[in-house]
């Protein structure tokens, strides 16, 4: 039980390690590197559930009988752009969100955005050092 | 040309958003992404059309056969949904360069129509699409390009309200990857019409129960059921004002559409309904939904919050209607997806013009509105009357629909209770209609004109379709009527 589904144990721990990174730390990159290791153990589920025991990689040859499924595998290279996208847009936030707060830490952020909230009505431009 | 339409109903866009980068001047670039949009709504009218006369239309992509390629399904489901989506998109974007003038710095505006075309290019390709993993694909171009077009609001907040969307939006988006992926490890498949036929014979397993619940989280993060809607009010409230109207008009719809894609089509109503508890489950936080979000929107100062919460009690509305699992409670939700996108387009329509003209959205300074913009306050007005749900409007009908659905489903409680939600919408569209209509203006502040013509135009427009569809219901009912029945099976 334990052993057979060794890979499934493996993606599991990630993915509750990840989860628990992007719940419990306030830090917005850390947040990030959270999310990326959730991604991966998605990665790791699609790309461990495609491979056949003993199967090479799906080329067309005489030598070659038996072959690992190759389309989880190309689906998960899609996946992997999006991930890579997600992340990078994600640290461009963050760099936008430190030169607008002067700050990465989610508490912070929420300070000082209660305190515009209760200041004025008036509009804070982004750039804006509080 | 007129085989390939469902293909080009997402190519169109696709295409168009790389291409804005060649014209570079502004004003050029609206008028390319308008015309790209106009093509798209006009090739959805052409689907729909097709669709409502000769049945389902199947497009094989790039000619690889359905169960192994990758298969554009449209059926009367789909084509309504686009209708919604492109017709909104195009009536919105009339008044975009009028909008982010003053809104987004001048070397953004090409990015903004780029970004703008690729969001709806994903929201087309979701709906269009018959391929449970290309969904997820489309999922990341709307979302990722959604999340670049709120952090364009010139708020700070707009950015972490970005930021938190995109923590959220991602966790939905791999929910529903690893859900796809359990499916495939069961069956093989990703078309959804062969898992349909596939995953009964399965239905019993682990796998397919966890991959169902996964899937199901996922799409509620994305559609903003409570209590999964955190996200939502501050995403729109301090995001541009035309990327607002777009989302608040469509987004929630394409995630809606893809919970009953996944729940009455691929899953299969047995199994969701009867298998699974779904049913109290929707019934339960649709109702929650409905009350903690009205609630909520009667103490917001900001009016874009006001709204964005009352979008968060409409999504609840709309997912009692799926829980009655009923062809009469599914006509009601279609009819709501419709409804909804007009009444909320409207409202965000004319917010915008507010803020064009005054700079802020704060409650305190619509004191006076009422005789200073009459044309856009009537507007703002009759969309509310139109969420509260008043005869001659098309909230009306919706509503009137989603109460028959309950009593005839003997649900004669949760009938009174959305009575009472509706209720709620009185009040805080009634403390918008006396801050304008009721209140002197603030000492101090500058008198300002009416919107311009090119917000009045798009935000009549919608006004008027609100009211034609509350009295002449038999397009819209119609199509939501035959929809619900497809996806029941029953022949119409």
């Amino acid at each position: 039980m334990i052993i057979g589904l060794f890979n499934d144990w493996v993606v599991v721990v990630l993915m509750m390690i990840g989860l628990y990174i992007v719940i419990a730390h306030g830090n917005l990159i850390k947040k990030l590197v959270g999310l990326s290791i959730f991604q991966t153990s998605v990665y790791i589920f699609y790309i461990s559930m495609a491979k056949v025991e003993g199967g090479s990689a799906p080329i067309l040859a005489e030598s070659i009988k038996q072959f690992s499924n190759p389309l989880p595998h190309v689906l998960i290279l899609t996946a992997i752009v999006v991930g890579i996208a997600t992340t990078a847009l994600g640290l461009a936030l963050v760099v936008r969100i430190k030169e607008a707060y002067g700050s990465v830490e989610e508490e912070d952020i929420q300070h000082l955005d209660n305190q515009t909230q209760t200041e004025s009505p008036k509009k804070v431009l982004e750039g804006d050092q509080a | 040309m007129i085989s390939h339409l469902p293909v080009l109903q997402v190519i169109v866009p696709l295409m168009a958003a790389p291409l804005c980068l060649l014209l570079r001047r502004a004003q050029l670039v609206w008028l390319f992404a308008l015309l790209a949009s106009s093509l798209a709504f006009l090739i959805s009218i052409l689907l729909l059309q097709q669709v409502m006369t000769s049945g389902v239309i199947s497009y094989e992509l790039g000619g690889w056969e359905a169960p192994w390629g990758i298969e554009y399904r449209i059926d009367k489901l789909n084509a309504f949904l686009l209708l919604i989506i492109t017709a909104i998109s195009t009536v919105v974007l009339i008044a975009a360069q009028t909008s982010i003038e003053k809104e987004i710095p001048k070397e953004k505006h090409t990015l903004f129509y780029i970004l703008y075309l690729l969001s709806l290019t994903g929201m087309l390709g979701i709906v269009s699409t018959g391929d449970a993993f290309n969904v997820f694909v489309f999922l990341e171009i709307s979302s990722l390009s959604a999340y670049a077009l709120i952090a364009l609001g010139n708020d700070r907040r707009a950015l972490w309200a970005s930021y938190q969307y995109l923590i959220m939006g991602t966790i939905g988006a791999t929910f529903i990857l690893i859900g796809i992926g359990l499916m495939y490890q069961m069956t093989g498949t990703l078309n959804m019409e062969d898992l349909s036929q596939r995953l009964p014979q399965v239905a019993q397993t682990r796998t397919v129960f966890t991959a169902f619940v996964f899937v199901i989280v996922g799409v509620c993060l994305k559609l903003a059921l409570f209590p999964l809607h955190l996200w939502l009010p501050n995403a729109y409230a301090y995001a541009p004002s035309i990327v607002t109207v777009f989302f608040a008009a469509t987004a929630t719809k394409v995630a809606i559409y893809l919970l009953i894609r996944f729940t009455f089509t691929v899953f299969g109503l047995s199994f969701s309904f009867t298998t699974l508890p779904l049913q109290g489950l929707f019934l339960t936080l649709g109702l929650a939904g409905i009350f903690v979000a009205s609630s909520a929107a009667i103490y917001q100062k900001n009016v874009k919050h006001i709204f964005a919460y009352s979008s968060i009690a409409q999504v609840g509305y709309i997912i009692v209607g799926i829980s009655t699992s009923t062809v009469m409670g599914l006509t009601a939700t279609l009819l709501h997806l419709f409804n909804h996108a007009l009444m909320k387009s409207a409202i965000f329509l004319a917010l915008g013009a507010v803020v064009y003209r005054l700079g802020t959205i704060q409650l305190s300074s619509f004191h006076g509105l009422g005789r200073q913009m009459p044309l856009t306050m009537a507007a703002v007005t009759i969309g509310g009357l139109s969420l509260i749900g008043v005869p001659l409007t098309v909230g009306f009908v919706s509503k009137w629909y989603l109460l028959i659905a309950l009593i005839e489903k003997g649900w004669w409680l949760v009938a009174i209770l959305i009575l009472l939600g509706s209720l709620l919408a009185v009040v805080y569209v009634w403390r918008i209609v006396e801050a304008a209509y009721f209140k002197e203006p603030l000492a101090g502040s500058m008198p300002v004109k009416e919107a311009p013509m090119l917000f009045l135009i798009p935000i009549w427009t919608l006004i008027i379709a609100n009211i034609y569809f509350g009295l002449d219901t038999r397009l819209s009912v119609q199509v939501a009527q035959s929809a619900a029945q497809g996806l029941f099976g029953v022949s119409p």
